[in-house]
């Protein structure tokens, strides 16, 4: 991935980040409450994520374990 | 007249909506309520003084099983070059457990226990035959307890956590916070962790140091046990002893910051940010380096600090009425020199509002470490050496697609059974590491 993608994805997110958001009532969020739209792991990823951190040496900013477990070979 | 039947027998089939309505029938003391029109007499004076507390009830179960397969050739047990096949299955339980108190604080109580059981090819040639043990066992509890507040929103939390396997213990700590915005659409979290690890010293057996009572000509196999078997020349087994090996810490200190942020009725994202550090034994100790031109093994040498530096966000996007966007991304940076990118995209298809198809994409990639180097490509001038390809120069793409079932009656009519789901991933690197994992996750109510 070039330098460039990585700083348009930034500018992307920065935009997002400060672009002014709609105030929500409970009532408009029905969208945001499924299940599917939660922003966390799904619990079946939970040992894909396991796996990933002991072959690639990233690691970390998705919840996932940053340390701890595995003497892995 | 006739209206005013009409009138009175409407009014009689609204005041019996409930008796159609998908509730599951609550026994419980302070139970809610359907939503109805008829409203029955509370006899529970208890509940006028606006004291309702929510008794401690199980709130949800969670089963996790995961099968992985691997296979790939170039384990840093034997340098850099050989097999790493792998298989692993994994079973984790976490039950949640509810309960309001005095001031209607919602509490949650998570209990967690994991069971791995892996068999590792590598791991045989621990000892330099292939004769050590490729099978092992983890086992992982863990515990959480979190108290959001009723009028805020915000939430504290302390969490404990040990994982146990032959060569490696680690305990866990944590205590997390998260803060609601004032208009409650947006949300600030905090965590804070510390790993306190043990690394049990196995050493590649052709370089553990002979005991003083062994005779020349000897072969000592160890095993990753701590065995240690000493053989005559003729193969004869002169002795088998357990001894019991030395241990390394290993510390891992984490503060994950967080901020999520309700943009649309559509639109969410949240960004993520860790500061990492680790310091102690680093490497493995039975993972060989074989310097340019010798055959002779070392061990692998890194050095005894890190300090990690992930920002990553995620954005999902419920586009139309059946189709949600999830996405995410990450960019990493360590002391080591490793830069990392990883970008993933899933895409869940509601076929109906309770079955869901969705296919996933992730893309990594990483630069090398500055301290590795493939098998007998090492200096013995370096400094730092190891010839684990987890800190090679590598991309990798991993693939496949989930499914999920969540229906208001439960699965197959089980209303306890309140979701399933099944998930399906293929993983390749360009280190030729390839990798199939299945998982089903089932959540009981």
């Amino acid at each position: 991935m070039t330098r460039q993608t990585v700083k348009i994805t930034a500018g992307l997110l920065l935009l997002i980040a400060t672009s002014s958001c709609v105030h929500l009532k409970e009532y408009q969020k029905s969208r945001l409450n499924d299940s599917e739209m939660a922003l966390t792991n799904r619990k079946a990823e939970k040992n894909e994520l396991n796996f990933q951190s002991y072959e690639e040496a990233a690691s970390g900013a998705n919840a996932g374990k940053t340390g701890g477990g595995c003497g892995c070979n | 007249m006739k209206k005013r039947y009409l009138s009175v027998l409407g009014f009689a089939l609204l005041c019996r909506v409930t008796a159609f309505a998908q509730t599951r029938p609550d026994t419980g003391v302070f139970a809610k309520h359907p939503v109805s029109l008829y409203s029955p007499v509370d006899h529970d004076t208890s509940r006028s003084t606006g004291y309702s507390p929510r008794a401690l009830h199980i709130d949800e179960i969670d089963l996790v099983s995961s099968y992985y397969t691997q296979t790939g050739d170039h384990s840093p047990v034997t340098g850099g070059i050989g097999t790493q096949q792998v298989t692993d299955f994994s079973n984790g339980l976490n039950l949640n457990l509810v309960w309001n108190n005095w001031a209607n604080n919602k509490n949650t109580l998570s209990l967690g226990l994991g069971y791995d059981h892996h068999s590792s090819a590598s791991a045989g040639y621990v000892a330099l035959n292939g004769g050590s043990k490729t099978g092992g066992t983890r086992l992982y509890p863990s515990v959480d307890w979190t108290v959001e507040n009723a009028k805020t929103g915000n939430t504290f939390g302390i969490g404990a956590y040990y994982s146990g396997e032959y060569n490696y213990k680690s305990k866990e700590l944590d205590v997390h916070w998260s803060f609601k915005t004032a208009d409650k659409n947006g949300e600030f979290g905090i965590k804070l962790q510390a790993y306190l690890d043990k690394v049990t010293m196995i050493l590649p057996s052709e370089l553990v140091h002979p005991p003083a009572t062994s005779q020349p000509g000897t072969t000592i196999i160890t095993t990753a046990s701590g065995n240690v078997e000493i053989l005559s020349a003729s193969g004869q087994v002169l002795s088998n002893t357990k001894s019991s090996l030395p241990t390394s810490d290993r510390n891992t200190f984490t503060a994950a910051l967080s901020y999520t942020q309700q943009v649309s009725e559509r639109l969410q994202f949240s960004i993520l940010g860790d500061a990492v550090y680790q310091n102690g034994y680093l490497g493995l100790p039975f993972h060989r380096v074989y310097f340019i031109g010798q055959d002779t093994a070392v061990v692998e040498k890194l050095p005894s600090s890190r300090f990690k530096l992930p920002i990553g966000a995620r954005m999902n996007y419920f586009l139309g009425d059946n189709i949600i966007l999830r996405a995410y991304y990450r960019y990493y940076m360590d002391n080591w020199g490793i830069r990392s990118n990883t970008a993933s995209l899933e895409i869940p298809y509601k076929i109906t509002p309770f079955f869901s198809v969705s296919p996933f994409y992730r893309y990594y990639d990483q630069t090398a470490a500055r301290y590795f180097a493939p098998y007998q490509a090492h200096s013995p001038t370096d400094q730092f050496y190891t010839s684990n390809y987890e800190y090679s120069n590598f991309r990798s793409d991993f693939y496949g697609i989930g499914f999920r079932v969540a229906p208001p009656k439960g699965v197959f009519g089980w209303q306890n059974l309140h979701d399933l789901e099944i998930r399906y991933g293929h993983y390749a690197q360009t280190t030729d590491l390839v990798s199939d994992v299945i998982s089903l996750n089932l959540g009981f109510k």
